[in-house]
């Protein structure tokens, strides 16, 4: 087959390109495949992150381009880092994160499992439960307001018809203490068709032979299960667990949409305290000094998980 | 081994998306040495469809064709001050809100009508002094014109006449209250009525008190907790020191007004009323499931004529006293963008719009006029049910700070009050306290303080 | 090493008691995860009214008036005047008049759904064409620092996308690219292009080095072995990388509501958004919902072997 190939690629190629190509080294050819990837990611993310990080030491207000701008040095970090309302936004978001990690990942590997049973009509099965992950985070915050009206949305008529209690009865996006979960569950239900794509790719990796070994060796499947499944597909559910982890800290268009921040400050993660205080209140220096201070955060912690994981990996 | 096809398919595609959106990608074409088209920005709400029917005048004697980016109420103010500070020029003319009137004069994005109006006989006298007070000038009070009055504004309240009519809830009310059942006229009385109707059998439907503000996200809940300050006499600051807020936001008098605001949420609304602003209270109000409704007074045209819930059967009050009489204010003033490539023409619009018959036009289509020769017509009380309130309404109205960080003392006043009365955190002192502390603050950056 | 995923199975034959068992617990949850879609899709048919009817219609009067009301800009007229009008000229005309309306032009809905395509598809076709070939430039040569870079560019999706958008607003107003659909493409791209990288280097890595070997001692230069050697080979690990960056892309909102307006708006900005008379008009909305999500489905459902394979790498990876 690759005789074949090569013989076309050469009949292929034009006769002056060919010979101007062939001039070109290895070496120079890799500069060419890299150098426009770099060139975009050093002036979309890396110059900007630098005036970023410039921005968080002035005073700087982006409605106000004309005022004196002054150095602040380390003002905005102070603020933020004494402040009570960032703090408890990041526990709101670490309540987030962690709850919809929780659920996600455990729904998300039981569902791998009954998957690779491989019952029949599983992949017509996956290829639906892979529906909620498709749809934009901002449409879907939007309308669960609608499914999560007490009177006219679907969620409380559901609820209120299994569980035998009014619909009217509570209020998943006005009860402080329900809103919470509110988002949680609508992250879940977006999202744990993610985890479980990642752990099915775990689960079918693991050889056939080591569980014809176990078989031969009588251990039992509940054995076989914590011995042989679990360990194994670990790196893989470590792996969900990040990029879950990652992408629900930076969370704004589900929740913004779905409960402002509210009731109160309840729901307020810490990206809707960003946008306020760039967008809205245009206090650009102040917004810098917390998108970096957020992104050491996450950084810092991704890399310490990021070695645990390899480790998982080695063993 | 050829590529894929849904590979080549995908590579094609996406090279002809690339070209076409290098080549789309210019900003409108600059206009050419005639503006034929006009790009006005407003709030997506019944008064701008009235603007839409009214421009048509203005389009049949200028030739200039007028398009129209409506933006909803909650998103609005985000949208278009993100416009504002991109520098953006896809609008001409700009129905802004009063409060952007600061930023928007120290920023430049509005151009200063001043020498315009001189040259063209605009005489501010002309408008309602409140008006031209609140949405035209900055500084506050100066003559420096930044925006013709263009919509007046003010919160004010509507309910089911039919109801109060019937004679059975008229016996019940006056059982429990001891007066008739009629449009309340206090705070107190108003707490009566909604209580009365919460969670009553109406036509074998369960109905609710009042709609009130509760929204978080742009500025619904303090629009609505305000409607009660004022008529409690809230200050913003000392009179005599301006920015001086201890002992006038955190009054015993606010902090009564705004326990009661918690109190009427509490007791008295729709269930799953956390989040509520005009829609919500029209949708509420038009299916039948409250008594009475806070809205701006912008939407009462279209109520009165509401198949379900107009006509006879709904009435309006202003908004109640309780100290003292006063409204929240709504209402903008239109202005012509500074970014616009289009300003000679932008200006032809609005002196179209000044024009006494154009005013008196733009109120029979339920837009607002603050014209004086509109206002001052002897008939106009009796044009429609609600113009009198609306008189009475301007004569007292109060508006929210106009600084230009006003966005920032919004999104603080936002929270506090969203924390108290709709989360339940803490105490209405408390929360009047926190949000002294937000201000000051502020006024400190903004180096007022 | 993982290979097909047609033959290996992680366990030995289950026993049909399990299989059953496993099967009903997925149908259960396949049936629960759809009720809110159907939902969606079923209001897209209901009028208004019957859309915030309290307790919610299961049974209703099926009509197109949502998607009318999605495509249109209607204004309230008097009876009388509408029954001055000549007779109605299409579908919606005569759905919207029933409700005492005149169509009075289109409404955004069908410039946005097209800036969203343009903006979706060409910033996807920059992101994998970038990302095949640095990919390429980073299996097969060495690069200085290879594995830091590679962590690096990983590392630059780890912004809340409100703190990238922050110096890019500022950087775009300068530039002139706010509202643009440029601005908004080089910076979808630039954010997709650090997973299409490390994507990838994986799909390629995967390569054996001996075909091109092959060809290029046939005397065919590198980049020729690449176009039509490497290429075909990868071509199920880009069209895996496509569809996460069209997801990305066609579904992003942060970006798209802080630095467009009304030029170069997508759609995802402007469906929450649509009202109708008197608060959110659902059956609209959901309208728009339903319409935005049948390419990136039809995509997924085209291409869902390649999808499950990218995710298989992109886990094994690393």
């Amino acid at each position: 087959m690759a005789d074949t190939l090569v013989r076309s690629v050469a009949t292929a190629t034009p006769e002056t390109l060919a010979r101007r190509l062939r001039g070109l080294s290895d070496r120079a050819l890799a500069w060419l495949f890299i150098t426009p990837t770099i060139v975009l990611l050093l002036a979309i993310n890396i110059f900007p992150l630098i005036w970023t990080i410039q921005l968080s030491f002035t005073n700087y207000r982006a409605n106000r381009p004309n005022a004196p701008l002054r150095d602040v040095g380390l003002l905005h970090y102070q603020d933020i880092l004494t402040s009570t309302d960032v703090w408890a936004a990041m526990q709101v978001t670490a309540h987030f994160v962690l709850w919809s990690i929780v659920i996600e990942t455990l729904l998300g590997f039981a569902l791998a499992w009954a998957i690779d049973r491989r019952f029949r009509g599983h992949g017509v099965l996956t290829t639906l439960i892979l529906l909620p992950m498709m749809l934009s985070p901002a449409v879907v915050g939007n309308f669960w307001t609608f499914l999560y009206q007490p009177q006219i949305g679907l969620f409380n008529s559901l609820v209120g018809f299994v569980a035998g209690i009014h619909p009217s009865s509570f209020q998943m996006l006005g009860d402080v203490r329900l809103s919470p979960w509110a988002i949680i569950v609508v992250d879940a239900w977006m999202w744990t068709p993610y985890v479980m794509l990642i752990c099915l790719a775990g689960l079918r990796s693991i050889p056939h032979d080591i569980y014809e070994a176990a078989e031969v060796d009588r251990a039992s499947k509940w054995r076989q299960f914590w011995t042989i499944t679990l360990p194994m597909a670990l790196p893989f559910i470590m792996l969900a667990v990040l990029f879950r982890a990652i992408e629900n800290f930076k969370m704004f268009d589900m929740v913004n949409l779905l409960t402002g921040g509210g009731p109160g400050n309840v729901t307020e993660v810490v990206s809707i305290t960003l946008k306020r205080q760039a967008f809205e209140a245009w206090r650009t220096g102040y917004s810098s000094a917390l998108a970096i201070i957020l992104f050491v955060t996450v950084f810092g912690l991704a890399s310490i998980y990021v070695q645990a994981l390899n480790r998982v990996k080695q063993r | 081994m050829k590529p894929t096809s849904p590979l080549r398919r995908l590579a094609c595609a996406g090279a002809l998306a690339v070209a076409t959106a290098l080549g789309a990608s210019t900003p409108l074409p600059a206009e050419a040495q005639q503006t034929r088209q006009l790009t006005l920005c407003w709030a997506a709400w019944d008064p701008a469809n009235a603007l839409v029917e009214l421009s048509r005048d203005f389009t049949q004697r200028s030739g200039i064709q007028m398009r129209f980016e409506f933006v909803p109420w909650p998103n609005f103010a985000d949208r278009m001050l993100n416009e504002l500070n991109s520098r953006g020029r896809l609008c001409d003319l700009m129905i802004g809100d009063s409060q952007w009137i600061g930023g928007a004069a120290e920023n430049g994005h509005y151009v200063k009508l001043n020498d315009f109006f001189q040259r063209e006989g605009i005489r501010m006298d002309d408008f309602l002094p409140a008006a031209v007070y609140a949405y035209s000038t900055w500084p506050k009070g100066s003559p420096n014109y930044w925006a013709l009055p263009a919509m007046g504004d003010a919160l004010g309240w509507t309910y089911r006449r039919d109801w109060f009519a019937r004679p059975d809830l008229r016996a019940a009310f006056r059982d429990r209250f001891n007066r008739d059942l009629e449009a309340p006229r206090t705070w107190t009385e108003l707490r009566q009525v909604a209580e009365f109707f919460q969670n009553r059998e109406i036509d074998g439907r369960r109905v609710y008190g009042a709609a009130i503000f509760t929204e978080r996200g742009s500025e619904g809940i303090t629009m609505g907790a305000t409607a009660a300050l004022y008529a409690w006499g809230f200050r913003y600051d000392d009179p005599q020191r301006p920015y001086q807020m201890n002992g006038f936001v955190n009054s015993p008098q606010a902090v009564e007004a705004l326990e009661f605001y918690r109190d009427l949420f509490r007791c008295c609304t729709p269930p799953g009323y956390t989040n509520s602003y005009m829609q919500e209270g029209l949708d509420a109000f038009k299916s039948g499931q409250v008594a009475m409704q806070m809205n701006w007074f912008a939407f009462f045209p279209g109520l009165y004529r509401d198949q379900n819930v107009g006509g006879d059967r709904i009435g309006f009050f202003v908004n109640p006293r309780q100290h003292v009489d006063a409204s929240t204010l709504g209402g903008q003033g239109i202005s012509v963008v500074s970014y616009s490539p289009n300003r000679e023409a932008a200006l032809q619009y609005i002196r179209w719009f000044a024009t006494p018959d154009v005013q008196r036009r733009w109120w029979a289509l339920g837009g607002y006029s603050v014209h004086r020769a509109v206002l001052e017509d002897p008939g106009f009380a009796q044009s429609a049910p609600f113009a009198a309130d609306f008189l009475r309404a301007m004569s007292s109205v109060q508006d929210f700070w106009q600084e230009p960080a006003y966005a920032a003392l919004l999104i603080a006043m936002q929270r506090r009050l969203h924390d108290y009365v709709v989360a339940g955190q803490g105490t209405a002192r408390q929360a009047l306290d926190l949000l002294i502390q937000d201000w000051t603050r502020t006024f400190r950056e903004e180096g007022r303080l | 090493m993982a290979n097909g995923l047609a033959t290996s199975h992680s366990v030995v034959d289950p026993r049909p008691g399990t299989r059953a068992v496993a099967g009903i617990l997925v149908l259960l949850y396949a049936m629960i995860s759809m009720l809110p879609l159907l939902w969606i899709g079923l209001t897209s048919i209901k009028s208004p009214p019957d859309s915030i009817a309290y307790p919610p219609k299961l049974l209703f009067q099926p009509t197109l008036e949502g998607y009318c009301n999605l495509f249109t800009t209607r204004t309230r007229q008097t009876p009388d005047y509408i029954a001055s009008l000549p007779p109605p000229s299409g579908l919606c005309e005569r759905i919207v008049r029933e409700q005492n309306m005149v169509v009075a032009g289109p409404s955004n809905f069908a410039p946005r759904f097209w800036n969203s395509i343009v903006v979706a598809f060409g910033s996807t076709f920059c992101a994998v064409a970038l990302g095949t070939f640095a990919a390429y430039g980073f299996s097969r040569f060495r690069v200085p620092l290879k594995d830091d870079l590679l962590f690096f560019i990983l590392s630059t999706r780890m912004m809340p996308p409100i703190a990238v958008a922050i110096p890019i607003f500022l950087m775009y107003r300068q530039l002139g690219l706010s509202d643009t659909r440029l601005g908004l493409i080089l910076l979808y791209t630039a954010v997709n292009v650090s997973l299409a990288v490390w994507l990838l280097k994986g799909f390629i890595d995967e390569i054996p080095r001996e075909y091109e070997d092959a060809a290029m001692i046939d005397g065919y230069t590198r980049l020729q072995a690449f176009i039509k050697v490497v290429l075909p080979q990868a071509s199920t690990g880009i069209a895996a990388t496509a569809i996460f960056c069209l997801i990305f892309a066609w579904n992003e909102y942060a970006f798209a509501v802080l630095l467009t307006s009304g030029q170069a708006q997508t759609a995802p900005p402007f469906i929450p958004i649509i009202i109708g008379e008197g608060g959110q008009d659902w059956p609209a909305v959901a309208a728009g919902t339903t319409l935005f999500l049948i390419p990136i489905v039809g995509f997924t459902i085209l291409l869902r072997r390649q999808l499950l394979r990218g995710i298989t790498f992109g886990a094994v990876r690393k």
